[in-house]
This record gives C-alpha cells, structure tokens and sequence, in this order.
C-alpha cells in the first residue's frame, strides 16, 4: 500500500490494539435522511487514557458517540467493546449525555438521577437499601453537589444539572465513560470538578472519551485527540495530532489564524 | 341511608368507578410524563371498532370477546400511529389523529352495516358506559358482604376492573425503574441495555387494557378523563413522582366518588327527580380539580427546561 | 348510481348533502393545513369535543325560553362559545402551568364532553324526545338535512375559506418561522389565534354534517395528504383542499346510493383511502420511492467504503459490502480485488484525497460543505479546478499493486 490518506496520520491501530480496544469503530456510517453525518469512520480508543472528539459544529461528533453507545443505528459500520461485541460489554460503560437531551422539569430529585446509576446493580425489583445511597452519596460528593440530594433536578444549575450527569455515570462503576459535551455551558467552578473528577477516573486506569468543543482547553485537559468532520480527518495524541496543519483540514480553514496561534501547538 | 339502600343499588358501581378510574389513572401518569397522554383519547376511540368488529366475528354479544376485540383494536391502533409516523415522516399528533378518526369511522359504519338490531350494542353504551345500572340487587345490606351465595352474584364487571387494576398496579411495581428511566432519559436507558421501545409498546397496552376494561363498564369518556386529569392535576400538587402517583390515585378516587354522588342526588338537591350521567359527572368533577390545581397548586409552574 | 350520484342526479336533498359536504371539505381541507404546520393538529380534537356542552346548553336555553330548541343557527352558536373556551383553556393550561400541550388537549376534551354528556342527560329528563336532534351532533346526520342547514354549511364554510385567503401570508409564514414572523414585527400570538378560530369555524359548521369526532379527520387527514406532495405552504392548502374537497364528494356521493352507508364515516374513510395512496405512490415523499431511494442510497455507501477499504488494502469486515463488490466484479470472495476493482478502487482513493485538499482550502468552502462521502467531485467541482487540486497533489497518484 502505497498511498495513506492523510486521516491515518498518527498511530495506526495494530490488530492487538484493536481487539482489546476499549471502543473501536469499523466503517461506521450514519446518516439522517439522505446524507451521511459521518463517513465510513474507523476510531481506536486507547485504553486508560483521557481522548477527545473534536470537529466542527454538525461534523458528527455526538453522532459518532450515539452510533458508538447503539443508540443511533448506523446505515453501515462495526463496534466492538473490548474486542466484544457492544451487548456483551453494555456494563462496562457509561455514558454522560447531552444535558439538553432530557426534560429538567420531570419529578425527580438529585439523589434519585444518581440511584439511576445503579438500576443494573438493582435489577427490577430489589430494594435500595442504605449501601446503595451511600453509593449515590458518595458519587455526589466526589463532584461536589452532596448537598442538593434532595433537591428537585429542576432547582439545578446548568452545571450542577452536568455534574448530576457525572455523578450517575459514577455510579455505574465503569470501564469506559463516554461524555457528550460535558463541558459546554458550565460555569468555571463545574469545569474545574468535572475535568478533576475525569482525571482522578483516568488515574485508577479507566477510559474517557469527550465530545469536545473548547479547543483552547483541548492540550490541557486530554491526552489523545480524534479529529472528525463527517470523516476521520486525524488520531493520535495530541503532540502527534492536535497540530495547526491537522485542525486546518478538520475545519476547512475556517478557524481564524490567531485562534490557531493562541493554541500553543506542537509544530505541524 | 342505610346499608339495606347503600349496598344493593351504590356499592358496586362506586367501587367500580373507583377502580376504573384509579387503573386508569395510574398509567396515566406515566403517558403524561411522556408527553402520550392523547394515546388515552385514541385508544378509547378505537374501543368501538374492535367491540363492533368482535361482535361480528363471533356473533354474539359476550364481554370476552369484546374485550378482546377492543384490545386488539388498541393494539392495531398503536402500531398503525407509529406505522405512520415512520413511514410517512409524519408529526406524531396528526398521525394519531389521522388513525383514530379512521379507525371510529370504519366502526361507526360496520355498526350502521351490521344487524346489530335488538342488540345493546350502541354508540352511546360506548360513551356514557352504564355505571349506573351495575348493581348488587342481591345484597340485602352490609351482612351480604359475608354471604357466599349473594356475594356469587356480584356484577362481574365489578372483578373485571379490579381484575384490570391489579393488573396494571402489578405492571407499574415490577416495571417501575425501566419505566422512569426510559421517561425521563431515553437514550440513558438504551446504553443501560433497556429495550425503550418495549417498555414504551407495554406500557401502552398495559393502558390499553386497562383502558377497555374501564370502557365496558364505565364508559369512554371517564377512561380519557381518568388517562389525563388526576395525574395533570397531581403533577401540579409535588415533584416527586412517587408522590405524584399517591396525588393521581387519591384525585382519581375523589372524581369517582364525588361524581357519583352527584351524580345520583345533586340534581334532586336543586330540585329535579332524574339522575345524570354518571361518568359524565365523574369527568367533570375529575376536570373541576385540575382546574384548582392549576390555580392554586404549589408546584403548578416548570421548574426546568425542556428537552430539546 | 354512483354515477347518478357524483354527477348530482339523485335528487334535491342528495345534492344539496353533496354540494354541501363538497365545500365543507375544502374549508377543513385548506384550515387544517395551517393547524398541521404549526404542528397543533389535534388541537381541533379539543375543540370539536368541546362545543357539545355548549350545544346542550343552547338547546337548553332555547327550550327555557319556550322554543323547540332545534335552530341550527342557535345550537352552532352556542357550540362555538362553548369550544372557544375549551380553546382559551387549553392556551392558558400551556402558557401558565407546566403541563404540556397534549396533556391540556386531553384534560379539556374529556372534560368537556364529560360535561356535555352531564347536559344531554339533563335534556332527557326535562321533556323526553325532543333532545332526538342533538345525537347527530355526535357522529353527524345528513338525512334530514333541510335547504335553511345547507346554507347555513355553505355560507359557513365561504365565509371561512375568504378569510384564509385573506390571513394565508400571515399565517404561511407563522406556521413557516414562528420566530422570524415574531422579529419581522407579527403577532404570532394573533395569527396563531386566527388559525385556530378558523379551525373552530370549520368545527362548528360540519359538526351537522359529519358529527364532532369525525370533524377532526377532515382537518387532519387531508394536509397530512398534501404533505406528500409538495414543499410549498401555498400549493400544500390548495392540494389540501383538493383532497378535502374531493373527499367529502365522493364520500357524500357514495352514501347517497344506500341507506346503511353513514355520510360522515364514508368520507372520512374516502379521506383515509386517498392519504394511503399518497403514502405509499407520492413521489420523493412517499413510502416505495423513499424505501429505493434508501436502498440505493446504503448501495452506495457499502459500496463506496469497500472500495476506499481494497485502495488501502485493509479487510473487508462487513459482508453485505463483499457482496456488493463481488456482484460487481470488482473483489473476490475473499476479499482480494479483481483488476477492475483496483482500478476503480485507485479511482476512490484519488477522489477521496482530492476531497481532502478540497475541504482543507478555504477558497473551495461552498464545495467543501457538500462533502457528504459520497458525492462524486465532478459533480460540484470544474476540470479545471480539478486539474489545479491535481497539480497540488503532485506527483503521480494512484495504487501501485
């Protein structure tokens, strides 16, 4: 094979890392209507390591994260879960959605969201029991908001609304934690817990991938990047991959140079 | 009155309101919260073919039949909403119109169509029910309810709503975590490995089920009072769902009683000789308390955003 | 007979019925289509439901004042306070707790009718028999129709139609971009108003004709028709009010040649036919077209991806793409590709890397967004800009085996 696409800039996946992968994605293609979001996507996530989903806006980045989870279904594509298939692995991970996805007005208190976490533990029927709020309680207290337990998820700021997110992603004790935009529109304080909180996750070896939009954040906060704009348009980390010359071509030009320059990037 | 008057000609149809009403009530809450309460009207629409279409297949005029029917015509309902909806792209409130006003024209003409003549098999049975007309006439007072061979004689209407009731109480309790995790975050659930679109098809015909039950003894037009007013009028008294179903049952209950018995003797109160419709009563009086929940109730404002 | 029917050959009361029915169709046809658009469709369940207690209560008063309380134009008056109030209830319910639309449509119809039927019972008791009239207005009666209720119809519906005709801009563009109507100085709230008064109009009048429940079938089923046959607000109320119209004829017609063929079912299941029709036959919305353009479409992408897959000599991994490939003779069963698909495989790669050139140059940007995967790149770019992305390329590119 003598001509690479550029998309395959950084690390190739090798077979062994691609079996144990994770989340890995093979040709995966979405498309609302008649129109491909993303394009026959090939995505290796390293494991225990903190990667972040970045394109443009409408590039498919939730998209590929929903066709990732099975909850959009893909026109064609693979995805495999720590070499299994998605359903066998569905425990291993947990997912943060968008927090615009939900209605915030549904009766419900915090601790109850968070209790949500555990609905896999607890089956249909057993009941919730002082260990499983101690559980909850700590999550809460591990992002900050153990004092509005009982408070009415409406009550909620949008970023303790996220942070309620985080906490019952917690609570599913993951492998893998899969966020959509954890971080848009939330206040610095929230930022600041959600990114310790990820950090801490990633120090006891778990996996993180974000949908990400805020590139100036991008160098401090993950180690590994995955450009796409409806195709994979670079991987790798981010000395290799988060370079002027790599976000140039995921956003056709359309970022203004300062932007660039105020990134402090690796030489492309 | 005395239990000699009470038992024999009220009991048995305030017991069967009660539980009409509250069975349906309880799914009720949980089509509120999903923004389906208007299932509730289709579905007691298309009661009527199915009851025409169960009469003309089997000939006679016997509850089993007809409430299977009426099941099944709920079930074809839904899937031919939902059909449509896809298949045609289409918003989901006027592809749930376009079904249940096809699906009632096609029963209204079948009834014109069939020789249903000397046959308690009308349009107006479908709305008003005969609530009032479900009595015990072998109870001599309280002591029948300890009498084998009076208590034999119960309407049987009466086991077919409690029947319905356990039901679908039976259904909340088992599937109640899939249910509230699939209302209020539906793509949370698929990665929990919920089957959304299970639990959603269940819970419709749980309501389905509950709903035709109610219908055969109550009437259509409390079963959509009873789908949508308690549970919108308790979800403006909490915001707490475990609450709100409490709320939901208690309005449900005081709808039943309290139109029954006005039912019965408001009007001879003001003076006229005749009762009124009874499950006209009970709706009004389920749309009267949601009328002072929405002036009144404490937590009768949003309090987040919507899902976008 | 049915043609004698159609053609309005049976008779004084069966034409009157038709050319009723007729106008009735097109009002509903062309108001629901707004109602549609601004995705309020089963608004006009509560309403319709909702004018029966004022029936009743017209009926009543009329009675109280020593007439026979059968005067159309009295009942329908009373039918349309009594639904503007369910209207005003369901808009306040909305607007000032948090309970959503449906739950408001819902509450109000059942509620209302519960009351209604509350009404009818209290009109049975006060002088058995007379009430006889007002069942129709449950599920419609043509038979008795008289020339005073027809033209009652026909006015009624002229005078609806001449207002849509007036408000149509207004309200096309409301039900379009509520917001944008709102910046350029309309009242939404207004507008919005209109369309569902209109709506009301249509309600009160056909309630004689096909009854309150059925009422809400000739509003929605036919724009949900239209729908599939035009983008266009304009042409969507006109064709609307085709389907409308040319139900309502064929249905009246239909019932006129037998007695056991109720008007109202028979139209709205001559509705319904032609809605089925739409779904499955219009062209580009409908279900056959959509289902082969679908099919063609996922063709396209499998085959796309095995091609740019043998280019970069990686497996094969879905099955359903092999045998795409192999059935064009461009792979073998085992994933290998034959010449003709190296060649064409080379093809996809250069394309795919001129894209990336293409969507990388800020110069190229309208044909960079147009980047889907699959469109081909002659198709949005010139020879010669082309030849210019090939130059930039450099070099000879293509697959060397």
């Amino acid at each position: 094979m003598s001509l690479e696409l550029a998309a395959n800039d950084g690390v190739a996946p090798t077979g062994a890392g691609l079996a144990s992968s994770p989340l890995a994605l093979r040709g995966m293609t979405v498309s609302y209507g008649q129109k491909p979001v993303v394009f026959s996507v090939d995505m290796t996530i390293a494991e225990g390591a903190m990667t972040a989903i970045i394109g443009p806006n409408g590039a498919g980045k939730s998209t590929l994260l929903k066709a990732a989870l099975g909850i959009v279904s893909p026109l064609a594509g693979q995805v495999t879960v720590f070499g299994k298939p998605l359903a066998a692995e569905r425990h291993r991970i947990a997912y943060v959605p968008q927090r615009a996805s939900v209605d915030w007005d549904f009766p419900t208190r915090v601790i109850d969201v968070v209790l949500m976490g555990l609905y896999r533990e607890l089956g249909l029927l057993q009941r919730i029991r002082g260990q499983h709020r101690d559980k909850a309680m700590a999550c809460l207290e591990r992002v900050g908001m153990a004092g509005f337990a009982e408070r009415q998820i409406g009550q909620l700021s949008g970023g303790q609304q996220q942070r309620v997110f985080l906490a019952r992603a917690l609570a599913q004790e993951a492998d893998l934690y899969l966020l959509d935009e954890p971080f848009a529109g939330v206040d610095a304080a929230t930022e600041k817990a959600i990114i310790d909180v990820l950090k801490s996750l990633k120090d006891e070896g778990k996996t993180v991938v974000a949908v990400h939009h805020d590139l100036a954040t991008v160098a401090e906060y993950f180690d590994r990047v995955f450009l796409v704009n409806t195709r994979k348009m670079a991987e790798g980390t981010v000395a290799e991959a988060f370079s002027a010359e790599n976000l140039d071509r995921t956003y056709g030009g359309r970022l203004a140079t300062g932007q660039i320059d105020q990134l402090d990037l690796v030489a492309g | 009155m005395t239990g000699a008057e009470f038992v024999p000609l009220s009991l048995t149809p305030l017991l069967i309101g009660v539980f009409a009403a509250v069975a349906c009530a309880l799914p009720g809450n949980f089509l509120v919260l999903r923004r389906q309460a208007l299932i509730g009207d289709a579905i007691s629409h298309v009661v009527l073919p199915g009851i025409v279409v169960a009469f003309l297949v089997t000939g006679v005029v016997a509850a089993v039949p007809m409430l299977l029917g009426a099941a099944a015509a709920a079930v074809v309902a839904v899937v031919m909403i939902e059909a449509i909806r896809r298949l045609g792209n289409i918003e989901p409130g006027a592809a749930m119109g376009l079904t249940f006003t096809t699906l009632f024209a096609a029963g209204v003409l079948l009834l014109e169509q069939s020789d249903t003549s000397g046959v308690h098999l009308d349009v107006e049975h479908a709305l008003y029910g005969n609530l009032e007309s479900l009595i015990w006439l072998d109870a001599m007072g309280w002591e029948s309810l300890f009498d084998p061979v009076a208590l034999a004689e119960l309407p049987v209407e009466l086991f077919r709503v409690a029947a319905a009731l356990v039901g679908v109480s039976g259904f909340l309790w088992v599937c109640w975590r899939p249910l509230v995790v699939s209302t209020f975050d539906e793509g949370f659930a698929q990665t929990m490995g919920m089957r959304t679109n299970v639990i959603g098809m269940a819970l419709v015909i749980v309501a389905a089920i509950a709903a035709v039950a109610a219908f055969d003894a109550v009437g259509s037009i409390i079963v959509i009072a009873m789908f949508i007013c308690p549970p919108a009028a308790a979800r403006l008294m909490t915001n707490r769902l475990s609450t709100q179903i409490a709320w939901s049952v208690g309005f449900a209950v005081l709808s039943a009683v309290l139109g029954y018995i006005l039912a019965g003797y408001g009007p001879l109160w003001i003076g006229f000789d005749n009762a009124v419709s009874a499950a006209g009563m009970i709706a009004t009086v389920s749309g009267v308390i949601l009328a002072l929940t929405a002036l009144w109730g404490p937590c009768r404002k949003r309090l987040g955003a919507p899902a976008v | 007979m049915l043609w004698d029917a159609l053609t309005l050959g049976l008779g004084y009361n069966a034409t009157l019925v038709t050319i009723g029915a007729a106008l009735l169709g097109v009002a509903a046809g062309v108001t629901g289509t707004f109602l549609y658009l601004r995705k309020r469709a089963l608004v006009s369940d509560a309403i319709s439901h909702a004018t029966l207690p004022g029936v009743a209560l017209a009926f009543i008063v009329m009675v109280l004042l020593g007439g026979d309380g059968r005067s159309l134009p009295a009942l329908l008056l009373g039918a349309a306070v009594s639904s503007w109030i369910g209207l005003m209830c369901v808009n306040w319910l909305t607007a000032r707790t948090r309970l959503a639309e449906d739950a408001a449509i819902g509450a109000v119809l059942s509620v209302f009718f519960g009351f209604g039927i509350v009404l009818l019972t209290v009109i049975q008791t006060m002088n058995a028999g007379r009430a006889a009239g007002l069942e129709g207005f449950l599920l419609g009666s043509t038979a008795g129709m008289l020339f005073n209720d027809a033209v009652v119809i026909a006015v009624g519906g002229a005078v609806t139609l001449a207002l849509v005709f007036v408000l149509r801009r207004p309200m096309g563009l409301v039900a379009f971009d509520p917001e944008f109507s709102a910046a350029s100085g309309v009242n939404v709230g207004r507008v919005d108003l209109a369309i569902m008064g209109l709506a009301l109009a249509v309600t009160v009048v056909g309630l004689k004709v096909v009854g309150l429940v059925l009422i809400v079938a000739m509003l929605i089923i036919p724009p949900v028709t239209a729908r599939f046959w035009t983008d266009r607000t304009d042409h969507m109320a006109m064709i609307s009010g085709l389907c409308g119209g040319l139900a309502a004829w064929v249905g009246a017609a239909l019932s006129a040649t037998a007695p056991a063929l109720p008007t109202g079912p028979i139209i709205v299941l001559t509705s319904f036919a032609i809605f089925v029709v739409s779904l499955l036959l219009a062209p580009e919305r409908g279900m056959l077209a959509v289902g082969l353009h679908h099919r063609r479409f996922q063709r396209r992408v499998h085959m796309r991806q095995g091609l740019l897959a043998l280019a970069q000599g990686q497996p094969i991994y879905e099955r359903f793409t092999l045998k795409l490939l192999r059935r064009a003779g461009l792979a073998h069963a085992d994933g290998v590709a034959t010449e003709d698909g190296k060649a064409r495989a080379a093809k996809a790669l250069r394309d795919e890397k001129r894209w990336e050139l293409v969507r990388a140059d800020q110069a190229f940007e309208s044909a960079a967004v147009q980047y889907d995967g699959l469109r081909e790149i002659e198709t949005v770019l010139t020879v010669d800009q082309i030849a210019e992305i090939d130059r930039r390329m450099g070099g000879p590119t293509g697959v060397m085996p």
